[in-house]
């Protein structure tokens, strides 16, 4: 869909994983989902995040991909590998740098997210964003975004020495001076 | 009589649960949409009732296609509504009726399995009098089948005894509504939060019940609204509140004594509204005074500032909302429990507008529309009290029987399994609801079933409630028939046909039908389909409460829905109740009642000294009939475990993924632990999803609510103990908590 993007919240997911489960319903990747949804420490907090492909403008999976197998599409959606070529070698998974291809051992091929191109390319928005209760997965155009959030979407994402741009944003969340993740500190105890 | 006929195993292998994972026809064929159709409907789980498209390709439904033009939802879904379309073609349906037989179920044919029922109900009756035979129904039907369940007990049977599982759910905050403000509908369209300035949410894990809600509340943070949540546990949504209350359970109504104690200190009531809009003010503000920040401290776990922050936002805040939900309704005084946040709300002005009012958030998919057309025990169809002589003699003649023929109330649910233990109600039919997993007490209810004479039971799956029956009527799925529901916010949907039962299974609508043919009473039930019977709930409910005369199935569709009453045809229906402060009472006025704290019924001592309570998972729903069938579901969280937190866990030497017994006065149950420090550490939760040896259920207790009679789920005494893992079981394995999902 002509001039919408991508964004993901963190700070927004539930962890319900509407998004997992929506995604595996794929016809091209048929019951397996390639959203990762991870609790960050569940015995501190709820936290959630959901992890989509980033589709990054230089995918340091093709880069890492010894047969050529990776494509970017000029509306900049990075593709799961190419079936000829791919030879389930993982260096993709190993590469990424946000962890999201998965290698489908039983078909031999990597698949990631593809931004749902089935449904983009005939007006549809992606499956994942469509559903998401929260909007932790967002897709509108950048103007609805500025209009709807208050946080700033950010695509730049330095680790160690590389810096990675993506095509999808991320909100980051608002400066918090601490967190308190324990019930205990927002509890009144007579002792104390 | 009613005594499980097989081993549960062997049950369970013939009825399932079984695991249904991919769609009809495998995921290659699903991937294919050559001769399908999108059936625009509702989800079949929640109160919210999303809006959804079915596609469908020959009698069968093989996905889903988010429903984006839908308002309430605009495409959003919970993982139960994207995964709904698995109890489509299920192995385990029922296609056919089910008798008891020597080893097990046999199948019958309709004629033998509606003519048992209908002559075991009758023997009963001339035996023990027409009292004697009891219905349960449940709010997951559509109202047309509501409606007619009502009309059958009362008119085919002639008994008093009808309720419905709704019991469970949303009737403390439907009858402090009727008591304060005149009505049992919620104030507010679910648009108005994001209006809000303030939301306060009280007992509601919205993350996880009403996922849609979500993003109704972020929005209202977008807006630059605060959100305060009280809970004993940390929820997913709790996380990102701008203040969290992490009330004692069974608490409540001290801490919103509190809370208007630091509201009225302040100076923050709204005095023109109190003066002009309600009565009983004077009463509910003396007996608040006791309730200084200190004291509600003490008696609740929060803290006095927090206590302070919460009144200074509400007091404060031009538009306030409050959100409730079982957290607060599912306890001995839920209905003062809610009576207490109408009362803030009240004395803050805060209702009637858009953006302000209290509103609970309906748990059950027709949870209000199920309630309003007859099948609770007391009320008739258009939310008219069945004690109301006027109400009577309308209904009758609608009906067209003597309005002295239409019994009078009868018990609640939990009472209904009561009179059955005393010999007093001897045959059962049941609809819709499994109170095996569902009711508190669960080997109390087991014990009521054993004892019946007769029980006879509609349903499309062999619940485990249905395990125990004579006859099993193979029903519908909500997909099955059309006709509408009415959604929390108290908008009547329309519910659309996607496939015929499969099988031999027959619509639920014409199994009642045919079963009140049979017990001679067919004049009054001649309704060839659904539609006959909304036309008459249409006339029925007309001048009612709840007046539904306006309605017609094609506005339905065409409006996306219409708020109740909509009184003549034209009438653009009614979102928001109160404006202008005009409330249900002949006076106008709203009430201010009597909040006080009360202990519960299952008070901790040394013996069980910790708060048991219970909830949802997001990944399923109710006593799970459905949802644990759905593989992807019972994936995301295979099993109940016991929430606790590790200052407790510690004290008993219990670690992450331990197995940990929690023993209450009836029961004990064993389950693996998650450690977390997002509870309170004189609690424990415990998921109540499951049936037998994990049911949360065997640990609950059977006190009511002496006005609303619902059942205490959200506070039982306990204690737990580290338990012997089983040798050969890795306490760590799929148990651990990181791994757990």
């Amino acid at each position: 869909m002509h001039g919408y993007e991508f964004y993901a919240d963190p700070s927004r997911c539930i962890g319900c994983q509407s998004c997992v489960n929506a995604c595996a319903e794929c016809g091209t990747h048929r019951g397996v989902s390639m959203i990762h949804l991870d609790f960050l420490d569940r015995e501190w907090t709820t936290a959630t995040t959901p992890m989509v492909c980033m589709h990054c403008e230089d995918p340091t999976c093709a880069q890492a991909c010894p047969a050529d197998a990776i494509k970017k599409g000029e509306d900049g959606v990075v593709r799961s590998a190419l079936k000829p070529r791919c030879i389930a070698c993982s260096n993709c998974v190993l590469a990424c740098p946000f962890g999201v291809p998965k290698v489908e051992v039983a078909m031999e091929l990597m698949m990631k997210c593809d931004m749902c191109y089935d449904r983009t390319s005939v007006g549809l928005r992606p499956m994942c964003a469509t559903v998401c209760p929260s909007q932790a997965l967002m897709y509108v155009t950048p103007d609805e975004a500025a209009r709807l959030r208050r946080d700033r979407p950010v695509n730049t994402f330095r680790f160690g020495n590389q810096e990675v741009r993506t095509k999808v944003y991320m909100y980051l969340p608002q400066g918090e001076e601490q967190l308190e993740v324990d019930v205990i500190h927002d509890m009144w105890r007579p002792e104390e | 009589m009613a005594k499980l006929p097989l081993p549960v195993e062997d049950l369970i292998r013939a009825y399932g649960p079984t695991l249904k994972h991919t769609p009809p026809g495998g995921w290659a064929e699903s991937a294919r949409h050559e001769g399908e159709r999108l059936v625009k409907t509702h989800c079949c789980f929640c109160g919210q009732q999303c809006g959804i498209q079915l596609r469908v390709r020959q009698n069968e439904v093989v996905g889903f296609e988010p429903w984006e033009e839908f308002p309430f939802n605009r495409g959003m879904l919970c993982p139960k509504g994207v995964k709904r379309y698995l109890q489509g073609s299920h192995p385990d349906r029922l296609l056919d009726p089910l008798l008891r037989a020597e080893g097990g179920f046999r199948k019958a044919s309709w004629e033998e399995a509606l003519g048992t029922t209908a002559s075991r109900l009758k023997e009963i009756q001339a035996a023990h009098g027409p009292d004697s035979v009891a219905v349960l129904g449940g709010a997951s039907l559509i109202s047309e089948k509501s409606y007619l369940l009502g009309k059958f007990a009362r008119v085919a049977l002639g008994t008093r005894h009808i309720d419905y599982n709704g019991r469970l759910c949303m009737v403390s905050a439907g009858t402090a509504y009727k008591l304060a403000l005149g009505v049992d509908r919620n104030p507010n369209p679910w648009s108005d939060i994001p209006h809000a300035q303030v939301v306060l949410v009280a007992g509601s894990n919205v993350a996880e019940c009403f996922p849609i809600t979500t993003d109704y509340l972020w929005r209202m943070r977008d807006n630059g609204g605060k959100l305060i949540i009280a809970d004993p546990r940390r929820t997913p949504i709790a996380r990102n509140a701008d203040l969290y209350l992490p009330v004692k359970p069974g608490m409540d109504v001290a801490l919103f004594a509190g809370i208007l104690h630091v509201v009225l200190r302040e100076g923050l009531e709204d005095r023109t509204f109190i003066d002009e809009h309600t009565t009983g003010f004077e009463a509910v503000a003396e007996y608040v005074k006791q309730w200084d920040p200190r004291r509600t401290a003490e008696a609740t776990g929060v803290p006095p500032e927090s206590i302070e922050k919460a009144a200074l936002w509400f007091g404060t805040a031009e538009r306030a909302m409050a959100l409730h939900a079982r957290g607060i309704e599912h306890h001995s005084h839920g209905v003062e429990n809610v009576l207490s946040v109408i009362n803030l709300c009240l004395a803050t002005g805060n209702i009637g507008r858009r953006g302000a009012g209290p509103n609970t958030i309906t748990g059950q998919g027709n949870g209000q529309g199920g309630r309003e057309h007859g099948q609770k025990c007391d009320q008739l169809p258009g939310q008219r009290h069945i004690e109301d002589p006027a109400a009577r003699e309308y209904v009758a003649k609608v009906w067209g029987v003597k309005p002295e023929s239409l019994p009078h109330a009868g018990y609640s649910a939990v009472e209904i399994i009561e009179a059955i233990h005393r010999g007093e109600i001897r045959g059962l039919l049941s609809i819709c609801f499994n109170p095996l997993v569902s009711l508190p007490d669960a080997g109390y209810v087991r014990e009521a079933l054993e004892k019946l004479e007769f029980f006879g039971i509609i349903d499309f799956f062999l619940s485990e409630t249905a395990r125990h029956a004579d006859v099993v009527l193979a029903g519908s799925l909500q997909e099955e028939e059309e006709g509408i529901v009415c959604s929390g916010e108290g908008r009547v949907i329309k519910i659309n046909k996607a496939v015929d039962p499969p099988g031999n299974a027959r619509g639920d609508s014409r199994i009642i039908v045919d079963l009140a043919r049979r017990l001679g009473q067919g004049q009054y039930f001649q309704f060839p389909s659904t539609r006959e019977i909304f036309n008459e709930l249409r006339v029925a409910s007309k001048g009612g409460t709840a007046d539904y005369s306006g309605i017609t199935w094609e506005r339905l569709e065409k409006e996306m829905g219409l708020f109740w009453p909509v009184p003549e045809e034209g009438h653009p229906g009614t979102p928001r109740f109160f404006e202008g402060g005009h409330f249900k009472y002949p006076d106008g006025k709203a009430r201010f009642l009597a909040a006080e704290v009360r202990p519960g019924g299952d008070p901790l001592d040394a013996e069980y000294p910790l708060y048991l309570t219970t909830g949802r998972v997001v990944s399923q729903f109710l006593s799970g009939t459905q949802t644990r069938r759905i593989g992807p579901l019972v994936d995301q969280y295979p099993e109940p475990q016991v929430e606790l937190h590790p200052e407790l866990a510690a004290q008993h030497g219990i670690a992450n993924g331990d197995l940990v017994t929690v023993t209450s006065r009836r029961a004990s149950v064993t389950l693996p632990a998650m450690v977390v420090r997002t509870i309170r550490p004189d609690t424990v939760f415990i998921p109540y999803h499951w049936p037998e040896r994990k049911s949360a259920n065997n640990l609950t207790h059977r006190t009511l609510d002496p006005r609303s009679k619902i059942p205490e789920y959200k506070c039982s005494a306990c204690r737990v103990a580290k338990a012997e893992t089983p040798a050969g079981l890795k306490a760590n394995g799929r148990l651990n908590v990181l791994g757990w999902r």
